[in-house]
C-alpha cells in the first residue's frame, strides 16, 4: 500500500507525471489501430454473432440433465418436428440449450416433452422461449431511441454543469469510441449479441460518462484559473488533473470490475449463457474500455479542443516563454512570478 | 441550542438518517402486521417461474396505435384473462408500444388465443330479454311447445328469428357461467344471438340476458366517442351524464335505419332497445328515442361520471379493434428461476466481499467506512424494493439483481472519490477535520454531477426500454438515489466524526490516512511559521534536482495556494493535526 500511496503523492504533486496529453498522437493512433483491428476482425467473421432474440426462433433450456449428449437433443426435436433444424449446445455443467426455428404451440409442447424424456428430467427443468421475427427489431429500435434521447440530455446536462460545450463534445466523442470499440470486441471475439448484452451496452454509456465526469471535474477545477496560470500550459494542467485522479481511476475500475467479474464468473461457469452472463460480459469489457478512454482519449481531446482558443493559446505562449527564460536563469534565483 | 459545529451537524444528520430508516421499517412493519406486505422482495417471473409474453399490437389497415387505445387494450386483456380464471396475471404496457403479459404456470391454448384476439364490437337490436339466471331445469318449457316462426324474418327486430331451439337455449342459458367460459358458443353475425349484461353492483342494476337480432352496425363504423353532461335545448347544463357517439358514413346510414325501425316501438317494449356487444358481452343496451340521421347519437341513462367515461372508452376501443402478435414468449420453470436467484445472490455476495477486501487493502480501516456505507445503501435499497413491491407491485427480476450487483461498484466509487479528495487536501497540508470539510465541498459536486449522469441513463433506459431492460434500469436508478442519500447522510457525517478521533485524526498507521504515507507536511505550523521547502539530502547534492524539487513545490494550483493563504489567516485552528491533543473545536 505504501508504495501505491507514495506513487499517488508523486502523481498529485506532479513529481511523477504520465504524458496523457503530450503524447496524444500516440494514444489516438493506438486507439484507431484497435478500432480498425476489431472492425476488420468483425468483418472477417461475417458480422456480429446475433443471438436468437434478433434472429427469431424457439429456444429450450434443460437444466440438471443426466447426460450432456447432443445427439439426444437433436433426436428429441426431429422426432417431434421433422422439418425443424436444431442446434444443441452444452452451455454450462448440466445445462443444455436447444435452439430451433420458430415452433408453434403444439410443436413447442411436443419438443418440450421429448426433451424431458431425452434428458431424463421433469417438467420443471425445461424452460422454453419463443421469439417472433420482429422482436429483435423492436428491441433495437427502442435502444436507438434510448441512445439518442440519452445523448442529447446528457450533452446538455454536461454543458450546463461544466459551462463549456467542448467538454460535452469531448465526452460524447469519447463515448462513441467506447461503444464502437466494445461492439468491435464483441464482433471480433464472436461473443453472442443478446438483448441482455444490449442492456450492458447501455450501462456502459452511463458508466463511461460517469467516469469521464469525475475526471473532467478535476480538470475543470485545475483549469479554472488557467488564464492567471504562469507555470503550466493548458495542456499541462489537464494532464496534471488526469494524473491526480489516476489513483481514483484505477480504484474505481477495480471496484467496478470486481462485482461484475463475480457475476461473469458465476454466469459463465455455473449458469451458462443467460441474462447475468450477457450483461456482465458487456459491462466488464465496457468498464475497462471506458476507463482507458477517459484518460487516453476524452481528456486529451478536451485539451486539444480548447488549446486553440485565442486567450488560452496566448497564455500558453507566455508560460512557455517564461519557462524558457527561467531555464536560463541562474540557480538560486527564484522564478516565482510576480 | 443546536450544536453548530461540524460534529454537531454530523450527529444530527445521522439521527435524521436513522429516523428515515426507522420510519421506512415501521411502515413495512405495519404492512406486514396487516398482512399486506412481506419481508421478502416480490420476484418477477424469470425468478419465480411462469410465462411471460411480449405482445405487439396490430391494427387492421396498419394504423398507429395510440397510448389510450393501448391502455384500453390492456384493460380488455386483463378482463379476458381474469375471466378465464387465471389468478395473479399481470398485464402492463411497456415502451409505449408493447404489452407484457405475465402469467404463473403455463397458459392453456385457450387463454393464449383469448389474449391475442382482437376485441369485437357490434350493435344488435334486442328481440327479447330475460332474467340473468337460467330457468331451473325442471321448469323449462319443452322445445316442441315453443311456437315455430310464422314467416321468414323481415328485419333485425323480427321475433321470427326465434326458433323453438333458440328459445329453449335462451331459457337455459346460464349467464354467470357462460360469461366466464372462454369456449362459449359464438353466434354468427348474420343471425340471432344470446348475450348477457352483468349487473352493476354500484347502481344496484341487476344483470340482464338478451336475445338479440343479427349485427346491424359494426364497431369499426364508430368514428368517435366521448362523454359529458347533457345540455338542454337552451344550452343549460344538467347534472345528467351522457355518452356521445358518432359514426362514419356507412355507420350513420346503418344506424339511421336501425333507429327508424326501433323508435316507433312502445315504451317498455324490449324491441325499442339495441345492444352494444363487446366480445360477446353487452356493455350497454340503450333505448332508441329518436331517429338519428346525422350519425351522432347520445346515450343517456343512470351514468355516473366514471361509468360514462368507461363506456366512451369501450366504444372508442371498439372503433379500432386491435389484435396482438406474440413477439416473444418465455416459459420459465420455477426451479430454474430458483437456481438463477441463488447463484445471482452468491455472485452478489462474492462481489461485495471482493470490494470489501479491496477497500480494506487500499484504505485500511477507512475501508470499513466504505463497507458500512455499502451496507446502509443495501438496507435502504432493500426497504425501497420491498415497499415498492407492496405499493406498486414492483417485482425483482434477474436483470434487476444484475443491476444491484453492478451498482455495488458504482456506489463504492462515490466513497473512493470522496476519500481521494480528502487525501488531496491532507497532502495540501490540512488537518483531517479540515480536509474532510474541504474535500467534501469539492467531492460532493463531483459525486452529484456523476450520479446525475447515472440517474439520467437509468430513467431514459426505463422509459424507452422493453422487456428485461426495465428491471435493470430500475434498480440502477434506485441505487443511484440510495447512494446519494448515503453519501450525504452517512459517509460524510461519519467522516466528520471520525476525523476527531485519535485513531484517524492522529493519522494512525492503519487508518489509511497516515500523513507519512501521504507525504504530508503541515502547511502552517503555527506561530507564523509557514512550511519551508526542505530538500531531501540527495536532492541537495544536485543543482538540477533541487531545481526540479522547487518546481514540484510550486506545482500547486493557484486555487490551492489561495486556499493556503486563507487558511493561514484562520489562525491556530488550522494547525496540523499531527498532535491531536492540541486540537480545538472548529467553529465554522
Amino acid at each position: 500500500m505504501s508504495a501505491l500511496a507514495q506513487w499517488g503523492n508523486r502523481l498529485y504533486t506532479g513529481k511523477t507525471s504520465y504524458p496523457f496529453v503530450g503524447k496524444w498522437k500516440l494514444w489516438f493512433a493506438i486507439a484507431l489501430v484497435l478500432l480498425v483491428v476489431a472492425g476488420g476482425l468483425t468483418l472477417a467473421r461475417g458480422g456480429f454473432n446475433l443471438g436468437i432474440d434478433f434472429r427469431g426462433g424457439s429456444e429450450f433450456t434443460v437444466s440438471s440433465v443426466q447426460s450432456t449428449d447432443v445427439a439426444a437433443g437433436e433426436r428429441a426435436v426431429s422426432e417431434a418436428v421433422p422439418e425443424a433444424e436444431a442446434t444443441v449446445t452444452n452451455i454450462a455443467p448440466g445445462t443444455m440449450r436447444i435452439q430451433t426455428d420458430e415452433l408453434d404451440d403444439d410443436q413447442t409442447l411436443a419438443v418440450g416433452q421429448n426433451l424431458q424424456q431425452a434428458y431424463g428430467v421433469g417438467e420443471d427443468r425445461v424452460t422454453s422461449t419463443y421469439i417472433g421475427p420482429t422482436w429483435g427489431e423492436a428491441v433495437s429500435q427502442q435502444m436507438v431511441i434510448g441512445l439518442i434521447v440519452f445523448l442529447v440530455l446528457v450533452t446538455v446536462l454536461m454543458a450546463i454543469y461544466f459551462r463549456t460545450w467542448k467538454m460535452s463534445l469531448a465526452a460524447v466523442i469519447g463515448l462513441f469510441y467506447v461503444v464502437a470499440l466494445t461492439a468491435g470486441i464483441y464482433g471480433a471475439t464472436g461473443f453472442e449479441v443478446t438483448p441482455s448484452a444490449i442492456i450492458g451496452f447501455l450501462t456502459i454509456l452511463s458508466y463511461a460518462l460517469y467516469d469521464t465526469v469525475v475526471v473532467f471535474d478535476k480538470i475543470r477545477e485545475n483549469t479554472e484559473h488557467n488564464l492567471e496560470e504562469t507555470t503550466r500550459t493548458f495542456g499541462e494542467n489537464v494532464n496534471l488533473a488526469i494524473n491526480q485522479t489516476l489513483v481514483r481511476s484505477i480504484n474505481t475500475s477495480v471496484v467496478g470490475i470486481l462485482p461484475v467479474g463475480s457475476i461473469l464468473f458465476i454466469g459463465a461457469f455455473l449458469l451458462g449463457a443467460g441474462t447475468l452472463r450477457d450483461i456482465a460480459l458487456a459491462i466488464f469489457v465496457g468498464i475497462i474500455v471506458g476507463t482507458l478512454a477517459t484518460i487516453f482519449i476524452q481528456a486529451p481531446l478536451y485539451a486539444l479542443l480548447r488549446r486553440g482558443e485565442d486567450r488560452i493559446a496566448a497564455n500558453d505562449a507566455r508560460v512557455l516563454e517564461r519557462r524558457a527564460a527561467g531555464e536560463g536563469a541562474p540557480v538560486g534565483t527564484d522564478t516565482v512570478p510576480a | 441550542m443546536a450544536d453548530k459545529t461540524p460534529r454537531g451537524r454530523a450527529r444530527r444528520t445521522l439521527w435524521w438518517l436513522t429516523g428515515l430508516i426507522v420510519v421506512l421499517t415501521a411502515i413495512l412493519g405495519v404492512g406486514i402486521a396487516t398482512q399486506q406486505a412481506q419481508w421478502a422482495p416480490k420476484l418477477a417471473l424469470d425468478l419465480e417461474g411462469g410465462t411471460q409474453m411480449v405482445l405487439a399490437p396490430e391494427v387492421a389497415g396498419g394504423q398507429q396505435v395510440t397510448q389510450e387505445q393501448l391502455d384500453q387494450a390492456v384493460e380488455i386483456i386483463r378482463q379476458r384473462v381474469d375471466g378465464s380464471g387465471v389468478a395473479e396475471a399481470e398485464i402492463a404496457t411497456q415502451g409505449g408500444s408493447n404489452v407484457v403479459v405475465s402469467l404463473p404456470g403455463v397458459p392453456e391454448a385457450e387463454t393464449r388465443a383469448l389474449i391475442q384476439a382482437s376485441a369485437n364490437m357490434e350493435f344488435r337490436p334486442v328481440i327479447t330479454m330475460g332474467p340473468f339466471e337460467p330457468v331451473p331445469a325442471d321448469q323449462r318449457t319443452p322445445v316442441k311447445d315453443f311456437p315455430e316462426p310464422s314467416a321468414e324474418p323481415q328485419n333485425g327486430s323480427d321475433p321470427n328469428w326465434v326458433t323453438p331451439e333458440l328459445a329453449a337455449e335462451f331459457e337455459a342459458y346460464d349467464c354467470a357461467a357462460q360469461m366466464n367460459n372462454p369456449d362459449r358458443k359464438e353466434f354468427p353475425a348474420d343471425g340471432p344471438s344470446i348475450a348477457c349484461q352483468p349487473g352493476d353492483e354500484e347502481s344496484g342494476q341487476p344483470g340482464v340476458k338478451y336475445l338479440l337480432g343479427p349485427v346491424e352496425v359494426q364497431g369499426t363504423d364508430i368514428a368517435g366517442a366521448d362523454f359529458g353532461l347533457v345540455n338542454t335545448a337552451t344550452g343549460v347544463s344538467t347534472n345528467q351524464w351522457a355518452v356521445n357517439l358518432s359514426f362514419n358514413g356507412e355507420g350513420a346510414d346503418a344506424f339511421r335505419e336501425v333507429t327508424q325501425r326501433l323508435t316507433p316501438y312502445q315504451e317498455g317494449d324490449p324491441r325499442k332497445q339495441f345492444a352494444i356487444v363487446l366480445d360477446g358481452t353487452v356493455v350497454s343496451a340503450p333505448q332508441s328515442n329518436a331517429v338519428i340521421t346525422d350519425g351522432r347519437a347520445q346515450i343517456t341513462g343512470n351514468f355516473t361520471e366514471q361509468s360514462a367515461a368507461a363506456l366512451a372508452e369501450q366504444l372508442k376501443y371498439g372503433a379500432l379493434p386491435i389484435s396482438f402478435t406474440i413477439e416473444s414468449e418465455q416459459q420459465i420453470s420455477a426451479t430454474l428461476g430458483e437456481d438463477q436467484l441463488r447463484l445471482g445472490l452468491i455472485a452478489g455476495l462474492i462481489g461485495l466481499a471482493l470490494v470489501a477486501a479491496y477497500s480494506f487493502f487500499q484504505y485500511r480501516v477507512l475501508g470499513l467506512v466504505t463497507i458500512a456505507s455499502l451496507v446502509v445503501t443495501g438496507l435502504l435499497t432493500y426497504l425501497a424494493i420491498v415497499l415498492l413491491g407492496w405499493s406498486d407491485n414492483y417485482r425483482l427480476s434477474l436483470a434487476g439483481i444484475a443491476g444491484l450487483i453492478v451498482a455495488i461498484g458504482l456506489t463504492a466509487d462515490s466513497f473512493i472519490v470522496y476519500f481521494e479528495r480528502i487525501k488531496d487536501e491532507l497532502r495540501a497540508g490540512r488537518s483531517l477535520p479540515e480536509a474532510v470539510e474541504y474535500g467534501w465541498s469539492r467531492a460532493k459536486r463531483t459525486i452529484t454531477a456523476s450520479k446525475a449522469v447515472n440517474l439520467l441513463a437509468a430513467v431514459v433506459l426505463y422509459f424507452v426500454a422493453v422487456g428485461n431492460v426495465r428491471g435493470f434500469a430500475f434498480t440502477l436508478g434506485l441505487t443511484a438515489i440510495a447512494d446519494l442519500v448515503v453519501v450525504f447522510m452517512f459517509t460524510h457525517p461519519v467522516m466528520q466524526l471520525l476525523a476527531h478521533t485519535r485513531f484517524f485524526g492522529g493519522g494512525h498507521r492503519m487508518s489509511g490516512l497516515d500523513p507519512s504515507l501521504l507525504g504530508r507536511e503541515p502547511l502552517y505550523q503555527g506561530a507564523g511559521k509557514v512550511r519551508q521547502f526542505r530538500p531531501s539530502p540527495e536532492a541537495t547534492s544536485s543543482k538540477k534536482a533541487r531545481r526540479s524539487a522547487k518546481e514540484a513545490d510550486r506545482r500547486q494550483t493557484i486555487a490551492e495556494r489561495r486556499r493556503a493563504e486563507q487558511m493561514s489567516g484562520v489562525g491556530s485552528q488550522a494547525a496540523g493535526a499531527t498532535t491531536p491533543a492540541d486540537r480545538t473545536e472548529e467553529q465554522k
